[in-house]
């Protein structure tokens, strides 16, 4: 029955208070919306990147002229280095073949060309990506001239990927800066407008607030309905969103998701997780946002 | 004249009547608001259970200042404040509550929610304080038929004459019989007439054996109705009669 009060007050209150709670509770909307873009996309990013950088660390790239021997013996070396989980020799043709496959249709281009420009590689997989720079060093040592020696004469290069891997890295770094700050103001903005409300749902009842004090209401049953009012509206706030964002899924993501990679990468965040995680901070925002008022302007 | 005018030592407060126990006690009272204003200046009074007693005094002389006190709105800057025995100045927090519970009140601007049923506005004070549905709804028809406004139930504040909103505040200070009643300028707006008919109410509650304090500057009232008159000047208790008048003697 108490409950039932509490929440008649609330509601109640709302009701009374339409202007400013519609105003909060469109800001939490807002914020939630703006939260449940952000998490997927950084977790799509950070997952795109990883998978990026997990791929190919390393590749060696060998002379034309080399003879067998010398590549066999190369690849041996590879394997011995620390650090190498494991290696894969990709021939001339080889290269060529993966090149035509990802230029698609226009791979007719490739059969312009004058033989076999690519030249043949190792593809090295490190056991972490950290060790990069360390497993290059191994291939070609830099000598007390400062230039680098490969290890064996049928070394052209060893490349590794990290100028691609850096491009992406600080993109998605940019990406989520910016949506955090974006986020970080919005929950402010939140914050604020939940306890503006509840500030002038105080004063609104400022006399009920003064009889239930005379009447010997103790501080928490004049507190809760303030804080119900609170919660109902980051809740509200919260469930509209969340609500829209499984529109936009149903419609948008879910027929899209085979024709983009980064919708469908397959670590983005759970749909159930994400409204959990949105109804929660929705409500969280609320719940500081009437604290706030209600440590400031209900001394009870 | 059964008047009892004691020369007044500011420490020595007289309890009327021996054969009540002290309701409420003031022992060397001051308040001193944070501006420098001067509420009460060693005051000192008892009220016996059961009595009826008019404040009285010029504006600002510390009526409200008293009543506030009483319901442990403020914290005296020096003396005591007993209430039922208990001194209240050391109360914690979370125990005004439950002194509340006991102590009715009326003002002058009524405080009624303007929002709220005559109906609503009584049980309001029910629910606060936890009572249940069934309580409820015997009591607050019963209090509304005793201030004569069974047939305004669902009415709304700004209906009602300023009389009859009085009486709904009555109601609402008396629907769980607190041991003490205080008013505060009760008739403080309304007309000669209208007023006999609240102290008439303030009369009733008495009897029932509630303790009531008015305080008032309507000196016809209080001289119509021959109670004990604390009088208050300045924060001082001046004069302290058992059925006094508005005026005392040689004032």
């Amino acid at each position: 029955m108490r409950l039932f009060f509490f929440l008649r007050e609330a509601l109640r209150a709302l009701r009374r208070n339409a202007a400013p709670s519609l105003a909060a509770v469109a800001t939490v909307l807002i914020t939630t919306l703006v939260l449940g873009v952000f998490i997927p996309v950084v977790r799509a990013a950070t997952a795109k990147t990883n998978e990026v950088r997990n791929k190919i660390e390393l590749e060696v790239f060998i002379n034309d002229d080399a003879s067998r021997a010398e590549v066999a013996e190369l690849g041996n070396m590879i394997r011995d280095i620390r650090h190498v989980e494991s290696t894969d020799f990709i021939s001339k043709a080889e290269a060529l073949r993966i090149l035509k496959q990802r230029l698609g249709e226009k791979s007719s281009i490739t059969e312009d060309l004058p033989g076999n420009p690519l030249p043949a590689s190792y593809r090295i997989k490190l056991d972490d990506p950290q060790n990069a720079d360390v497993v290059k060093s191994s291939l070609a040592p830099v000598g007390s001239n400062g230039e680098a020696r490969p290890i064996s004469p049928a070394i052209q290069e060893v490349k590794d990927r990290e100028d691609d891997t850096e491009k992406i890295l600080s993109a998605t770094s940019t990406i989520k800066i910016l949506l955090a700050s974006l986020a970080g103001l919005l929950v402010l903005a939140s914050v604020l407008l939940v306890a503006n409300t509840i500030r002038l749902s105080i004063f609104a009842r400022r006399r009920e607030v003064e009889v239930m004090r005379l009447v010997g209401a103790t501080n928490w049953f004049i507190r809760w309905p303030f804080v119900i009012e609170g919660l109902l509206v980051g809740f509200l706030g919260g469930a509209v969103a969340v609500a829209l964002l499984w529109l936009v899924k149903v419609t948008v993501i879910d027929e899209w998701s085979d024709r983009f990679a980064l919708i469908a990468a397959p670590e983005t965040i759970s749909f159930t997780l994400l409204v959990i995680v949105l109804l929660g901070a929705a409500t969280a925002v609320s719940a500081v946002g009437s604290g706030i008022t209600l440590r400031r302007f209900l001394r009870v | 004249m059964a008047a009892i005018d004691e020369t007044l030592d500011p420490r020595g407060a007289v309890l009327h009547d021996p054969t009540r126990s002290p309701a409420v006690e003031l022992r060397d009272v001051t308040v001193v608001y944070p501006g420098g204003n001067v509420g009460l200046d060693g005051a000192s009074a008892i009220i016996g259970r059961g009595e009826f007693a008019f404040l009285v005094g010029q504006t600002g002389c510390g009526k409200s200042t008293f009543i506030k006190l009483l319901l442990r709105e403020m914290d005296p800057s020096r003396g005591k404040v007993l209430v039922a025995g208990r001194d209240i100045t050391q109360l914690p927090r979370k125990k005004i509550p439950k002194l509340r519970r006991n102590i009715g009140v009326v003002f002058q601007d009524y405080k009624l929610l303007p929002n709220r049923t005559i109906y609503d506005n009584v049980a309001y004070t029910l629910k606060v304080i936890g009572a249940s549905r069934s309580e409820i709804k015997s009591k607050v028809p019963e209090i509304l038929r005793l201030v004569g406004l069974s047939t305004k139930l669902n009415s709304y504040p700004d209906e009602l004459s300023g009389g009859e909103q009085q009486r709904v505040s009555l109601a609402r200070a008396f629907v769980n019989h607190p041991p003490l009643l205080l008013a505060d300028e009760p008739t403080g707006n309304l007309d000669p007439e209208t007023s006999i008919g609240i102290m008439q109410l303030l009369y009733r509650m008495n009897r029932t054996g509630t303790t009531v304090i008015v305080a008032t500057h309507d000196n016809e009232m209080v001289d119509r109705m021959r109670r004990r008159v604390i009088e208050l000047h300045q924060g001082r208790v001046v004069r302290d009669e058992a059925a006094g008048m508005y005026t005392g003697r040689g004032l």
